[in-house]
């Protein structure tokens, strides 16, 4: 077993000829909240597509518990155990809040339920919905989305699509959940409590984070540890204060 | 007398409605003609309708449920009437003769072939979305029409088209029925499973359903297979109904004209579809013999003219307000919150009456040079301070 | 010989189905719909120089082309501008009713009989053994000069750039001050006046129009646009002629009976192959 439960070696992509992103390496322990900062175009989230499978890095290779997750597609990553939340949201906006968990919940093997068993109705049909359903209140009462468990997603107010959005990536039950700008678009009090609610994530769920964020106020209430990416190479990684006080970084972010 | 009525208020009567309306109609309609009292004409078109059902209900799978436009239904129901309708001549000239065996026969090789078909439509479905499958579907059909129309007249008959045995019983249209019962049963426990929550899942957000751990693969050609199917079903009975199979028919109209049905039916609503199926053909048949001639398209303008106003009343974004007042929906609820005296919870069903949302324009927006341009002029205001 | 005549008859036939898939494209560029009654504005150019013929036949041509123009930019006013923001899949569902409401209005003022329709008796010229009608080379003539036309508009004109502004990127083209009705307005009537002429050339091929007169070739046009890339006007421009050329040459051999096959057999395999087309940007998905 490997002690880190994300390592990425110097992963890499280029997209005609552009480096997008080139060697970053990442190196995440058990139950840490890691960052992922840098002014914008730094090539952060194109970092998540390469883990989560949406691009296939050009270079370079990452682990997830020792094993190389590379090459495969997204479903068997997220089944693997990374499963990530996106800029700009992204629900099932045609379906209720309990049914988007329920998605989350489809491969779990305790769920499993052919499709044979589904189209003659029987009896292990009927008790994996009853107890899909069950689970993904309990998740939705944690994130205090049982009341506005039917309704549709679509109509739930902004802060309350980011909860879902994240209970729904943990109702695949990973071993890594990456966050991507969870607080864009709150408030102080509103992030705040995000903060509160990421650690609960963490200690309730024994998750490892990492998370993508431009609002300093939250990365350095609650990540242990940076990377600053700049242009799609790595500029600075450590503990917060060391990085927030690196020279090149603050440069990066405030210019000359 | 309470828990009478308790007992009633659990049963989710909404999820049987379909089959008790259609086993009603059946019922009643089999009592009619053991009756005697049923015209000839009456018996072809409660054919034309049982088999308009089942072209709906299957279409209305991927287009309202699995959120892909197919515009080829026609021909997974061209190579289902072709393929059953020479394996019952073949079969005719045998021991099982025009019995309800080499029926079954019959109506098992037309799925399996229209299956087959489907999963190759399937396939570009797994790269192309939106117009572009639509016009590969549009090619297949027509692709479809012309082999079959160019085949030798040994195997289908080429260009006059194949000659199949009329399965000729007065309850051919009970077997219209029950192939619709056997299609909603199907499609119905589809969608109504996790296996359907995975493909709904898909047609409104594809992005999140892979990252959500949904094999997108399977699911969207899982959809286009059994939708084929029930076309190719549906070609089957054609064949046998009508007793002639010519490929002509099969052209893109008739694809449009099922799409009309499942457009009108509220796109992902099953009793929707079956509705405006039965009314579409019934309107045909009786407006046949009252416009003749060149007014006989006054129809087709009026369904064009419906069509159009429907999509724009359920989906123009100006209309949102407005439609979210005057829906039949929102009437439903507003008595609903009356009657309870509580607010109305959306019921525990996803929101079908709209076009999939999924093709979002901005999603196909270039990314490649947009992570160019701004990798290059990083914005520093957009940043914040510490 | 034959060869030089089929060819002479697919470059022609080309340069119809490039007019066409201009439209197409330009529409698809800049409004980001795929207009599925595009076709139909064939056929009702047809018919329209039918009603003028009586007068003149330049006349005919000039008042077919407004009339489609004006269709034109009805339709998008009436049927797709309510839509814009909406669904692209509702959006190719009202196309799809605005084409079936025009082939069916056509046959109910013209009935659903061939009507014939000589615009005017050209006759043809002799170049050494090779016979050619005079329809056939205005045809080629006209679809290239307007193609190079629409090309420099395109890119010298305030107007033109503002469209290539739009195709690329709406909002920021909105930033810029660009009114973006008015821009979609003009692709929508330039997108008829071409579809009407594409009418008019068809007419030199075959004098008779029916009200689906209109649904093939469209489809066909579409898959030229779809070849070369959708969104590009060379792009169509290329495919265009490439599948009139192909068409050409299936139906002077033993194929013709699968001519259409083949065409959209080459439709999927491009699109499976290379989605963009030959000459199409690549654009990729944001996530």
């Amino acid at each position: 077993m490997s002690d880190f439960v994300l390592e990425t070696k110097n992963l890499g992509i280029s997209f005609g000829g552009l480096k997008a992103v080139q060697d970053v390496n990442l190196k995440i322990k058990k139950n840490e909240i890691y960052g992922l900062i840098g002014p914008n175009g730094a090539g952060k989230t194109t970092v998540f597509n390469m883990l989560t499978g949406v691009y296939q890095p050009t270079t370079g290779t990452f682990f997830l518990n020792g094993e190389e997750l590379k090459g495969n597609t997204q479903e068997k990553i997220n089944h693997k155990g990374i499963a990530r939340t996106f800029q700009n949201i992204r629900l099932f906006n045609n379906m209720t809040v309990v049914r988007n968990v329920m998605v989350g919940l489809h491969s779990a093997p305790e769920f499993k339920c052919t499709l044979l068993e589904s189209l003659l109705r029987l009896p292990r049909h009927f008790r994996v919905e009853r107890e899909m359903r069950e689970r993904a209140k309990e998740l939705l009462e944690i994130f205090g989305l049982l009341d506005e468990r039917n309704h549709l997603a679509y109509n739930l107010p902004y802060g309350k699509q980011r909860r879902l959005e994240i209970a729904r990536a943990l109702a695949t039950s990973p071993k890594l959940l990456l966050l991507d700008e969870p607080a864009a678009g709150m408030n102080p009090q509103e992030t705040a409590e995000l903060m509160d609610m990421i650690r609960f994530v963490r200690d309730h769920f024994d998750m490892t984070i990492l998370l993508i964020e431009h609002d300093m106020s939250l990365v350095s209430g609650i990540c242990d540890r940076l990377t600053v990416l700049n242009f799609g190479v790595t500029l600075a990684e450590g503990d917060v204060t060391t990085v927030l006080n690196n020279p090149d970084v603050v440069k990066a972010y405030l210019g000359d | 007398m309470t828990s009478l009525l308790q007992g009633l208020k659990n049963i989710k009567w909404k999820h049987y409605i379909n089959y008790i309306a259609v086993g009603i109609f059946a019922i009643l309609f089999t009592l009619m003609t053991f009756g005697g009292s049923l015209p000839q004409s009456t018996l072809y078109m409660l054919e034309e309708i049982t088999m308009n059902i089942l072209l709906s209900v299957s279409l209305c799978l991927v287009v309202g449920f699995l959120g892909e436009l197919s515009l080829g239904h026609a021909g997974f129901m061209c190579v289902g009437a072709y393929m059953g309708g020479k394996l019952a001549v073949i079969l005719s000239k045998t021991a099982l003769g025009n019995g309800v065996l080499s029926f079954v026969f019959c109506m098992l090789l037309g799925a399996v072939v229209a299956g087959a078909a489907g999963f190759l439509i399937g396939l570009p479905a797994l790269r192309l979305k939106g117009d572009y499958l639509a016009i590969v579907t549009l090619a297949f059909g027509e692709i479809v029409k012309t082999l079959f129309q160019n085949s030798s007249s040994e195997s289908f008959g080429g260009p006059v088209g194949l000659r199949t045995p009329r399965f000729d019983k007065q309850y051919l249209f009970i077997i219209g029925f029950a192939l619709v019962l056997l299609a909603l049963f199907v499609i119905q426990n589809l969608i109504r499973s996790k296996h359907g929550r995975a493909i709904t899942a898909i047609r409104d957000n594809e992005i999140a359903a892979k990252a959500t751990g949904i094999n997108v693969t399977k699911y969207k050609l899982l959809g286009f297979i059994i939708s084929a199917a029930f076309a190719g079903i549906a070609g089957v009975f054609y064949s046998f109904s009508h007793n002639y199979v010519k490929a002509e028919v099969f052209d893109y109209n008739y694809s449009i004209e099922i799409l009309i049905m499942v457009v009108l039916g509220g796109m992902g609503n099953i009793s929707g579809a079956i509705i405006s199926a039965t009314l579409i053909t019934v309107l045909n048949t009786e407006l046949q013999t009252i416009l003749t001639g060149d007014r006989a398209v006054l129809k087709d303008v009026i369904y064009a003219l419906i069509l159009i106003a429907i999509v724009i009343y359920n989906n123009a974004p100006a209309l949102r307000s407005f439609r979210e007042r005057f829906t039949p929906r929102a009437f439903v609820r507003r008595l609903l919150a009356k009657r309870k005296g509580n607010a109305y919870n959306a019921d525990d069903d996803a929101r079908w009456d709209v076009v999939p949302t999924k093709i979002d324009m901005d999603e196909v927006l270039s990314v490649d040079l947009k992570v160019v341009e701004s990798t290059m002029r990083p914005d520093k205001e957009d940043k914040s301070d510490e | 010989m034959d060869f030089i005549i089929t060819l002479v008859n697919g470059l022609s036939l080309g340069g119809v189905y490039a007019m066409i898939a201009l439209g197409y494209t330009m529409v698809y560029g800049i409004a980001k719909l795929l207009n599925f009654a595009h076709g139909d504005v064939i056929m009702v150019s047809g018919y329209a120089i039918l009603v003028f013929l009586s007068f003149d036949p330049i006349l005919a041509i000039i008042c077919a082309t407004l009339f489609c123009m004006l269709l034109g930019i009805a339709m998008e006013r009436v049927a797709y501008r309510p839509l814009r923001g909406a669904s692209p899949l509702a959006v190719l569902i009202t196309a799809i009713g605005v084409s079936y409401l025009l082939q069916s209005l056509a046959q109910i003022i013209f009935g659903a009989a061939d009507r014939y329709v000589i615009v005017a008796d050209l006759g043809s010229i002799t170049l050494g053994e090779v016979k050619i009608d005079v329809g056939t080379i205005i045809t080629l003539g006209a679809s290239l000069v307007i193609m190079m036309a629409l090309s420099l508009f395109v890119k010298f004109t305030r107007t033109g750039r503002a469209m290539v502004a739009v195709s690329e990127d709406r909002d920021a083209a909105r930033l810029m001050g660009i009114n973006i009705n008015r821009i979609i307005t003009i692709t929508f009537a330039i997108g008829s006046a071409l579809a009407a002429l594409a009418g008019l050339f068809s007419l030199f091929r075959v004098p008779t129009i029916m009200p689906t007169y209109g649904a093939m070739p469209g489809i066909k046009a579409f898959v030229a646009a779809v070849i070369g890339g959708i969104g590009s006007i060379p792009g169509a421009m290329l495919g265009g002629i490439l599948l009139g050329v192909v068409e050409c040459i299936c139906n002077s051999t033993p194929l013709a009976p699968y001519t259409i096959a083949i065409e959209f057999a080459i439709l999927i395999v491009i699109l499976l192959v290379k989605p963009t087309g030959i000459l199409g940007k690549k654009r990729r998905e944001k996530v």
